[in-house]
């Protein structure tokens, strides 16, 4: 039971949604935006999560939008994660949050509650960050499209009462040669030791990382090390994980060198996979 | 206190209720209509063993607030009625304490009426949803996919 009361809104636009958060900082009140909540409700009940209003967007249709339309994929912030899954208009992605949490529990969990969650790993965001994705924000001056990647630093930095409403992929990015992989310590279900996404684009390898840092991420700088073909892979790997944020993550999941361990091999297979070599373990 | 009344739509009826914003679904059922088939368990979207329908869709409904599904259409267990499904499960002594039978049974409820022809990563996926700590994993499965055959003879004579 979650320890604390708050007052439920349902918006049935984002304008409306905005407005009424504006309308609640202004009297003093801490709202959150709600669409699948499970966040909200189970940080909430160990009082993690704190709120006094919790505005529904769930309603919101822009938030519920999947299609493709002039060349791109436009996915609502509100939508749920096995409605993308099944949909599979953006393999990668579909790959990726398949992974996430469990089947039901992505019945409930939305695309921007878990690009904007509490919980560190938000492996949503890995396909989008190396998919150059924009994201549509709503705020009080109107709407704004700009690359998630322009936003995004360890979670995408919103103004306070902004809310995400769709993420807009090109469609010339949903076919491209793709690799995902979630490496756990142990089971089929749970959080990663490390989650990898990677995409090969104009002969260029992209990758993104969850669980090795204590936030997702893409480095530029990793993926001129693993592009750099002049070296031998374990060379290029070596010289990668030298641009890795710090600290590395330890956790009941595991430790920085395990972790390290596993990200060097999965490296390996993410080059084998998108270079179509063979590369031997070490 | 932030109370809302609200009309559910739960196994066919109609129940009108006072909640408040912060009760889950799962306290309502059990707590406010007396519908006790959704079990307690983890209370943190992990064990599966408060699922039930919302929709068609299986959901834990300890991570669903009550006044988020007033317009939707809730089945939990005690609406099953004594499915096939339910018998497969007695058939193969698909459970031992019981605790999570009701979670298994209402996901796999969904599953058959979405995927009458679920293969068995399909199934895997789906049941991953939900624990059963006395691990009777076998035999659930074998249920499942009994009730997953009756379905499809069905089917075929439609």
């Amino acid at each position: 039971m979650i320890p604390y009361d708050f007052a439920y809104f349902k918006a049935s636009t984002a304008e409306e949604a905005v407005e009424l958060y504006q309308s609640l900082r202004e009297q003093g009140k801490q709202p959150v935006y709600y669409a699948g909540g499970t966040e909200i409700i189970t940080l909430g009940r160990m009082k993690e999560v704190y709120t006094e209003a919790v505005i529904d967007i769930k309603g919101i249709t822009e938030c519920q939008t999947l299609q493709l339309e002039q060349n791109q994929l436009v996915m609502g912030a509100a939508l749920p994660l096995t409605k993308l899954q099944e949909a599979n208009l953006f393999p990668l992605l579909s790959q990726t949050i398949s992974e996430i949490a469990d089947h039901t529990a992505r019945n409930k969990i939305t695309l921007g509650g878990n690009l904007c969650g509490n919980i560190y790993y938000r492996e949503a965001v890995l396909p989008l960050l190396i998919a150059d994705t924009d994201v549509v924000i709503a705020g009080k001056s109107g709407r704004r499209r700009i690359p998630l990647n322009s936003i995004f630093d360890e979670r995408p930095c919103l103004e306070d009462g902004e809310l995400l409403t769709q993420l807009i992929t090109q469609s010339d990015y949903l076919g491209l040669p793709y690799y995902s992989v979630k490496k756990r310590r142990q089971w089929d279900v749970g959080y990663p030791l490390i989650t990898v996404t990677a995409l090969k684009k104009e002969g260029k390898i992209r990758v993104s990382f969850s669980g090795v840092c204590l936030f997702p991420f893409r480095s530029e700088r990793i993926e001129e090390c693993l592009n750099d073909t002049r070296l031998n892979p374990d060379d290029r790997i070596e010289r990668a994980i030298q641009h890795l944020p710090k600290p590395i993550s330890n956790d009941v999941e595991g430790s920085p060198e395990y972790r390290l361990f596993v990200l060097k091999n999965t490296l390996l297979d993410v080059l084998q996979a998108l270079e179509g070599e063979t590369y031997a373990h070490n | 206190m932030h109370t809302t009344e609200i009309t559910l739509e739960v196994n066919g009826e109609t129940r009108s209720v006072t909640v408040r914003n912060a009760d889950t679904l799962l306290y309502v059922l059990r707590d406010k209509l007396g519908l006790t088939g959704a079990k307690p368990g983890c209370l943190n979207g992990d064990c599966g063993t408060c699922t039930i329908d919302v929709d068609g869709n299986p959901m834990k409904s300890c991570l669903m607030l009550a006044v988020e599904v007033q317009e939707a259409k809730i089945t939990t267990v005690e609406g099953l009625k004594y499915s096939s499904l339910q018998t497969e499960f007695v058939d193969k002594f698909a459970f031992q304490c019981g605790y999570c039978t009701p979670g298994f049974i209402m996901n796999a409820n969904a599953l058959i009426k979405q995927y009458p022809h679920a293969n068995d990563m399909l199934i895997k996926e789906w049941l991953e949803s939900n624990i059963c700590r006395c691990t009777g994993y076998k035999e659930i499965e074998e249920a499942v996919k009994s009730a997953l055959a009756t379905a499809q003879t069905v089917l075929r004579q439609q």
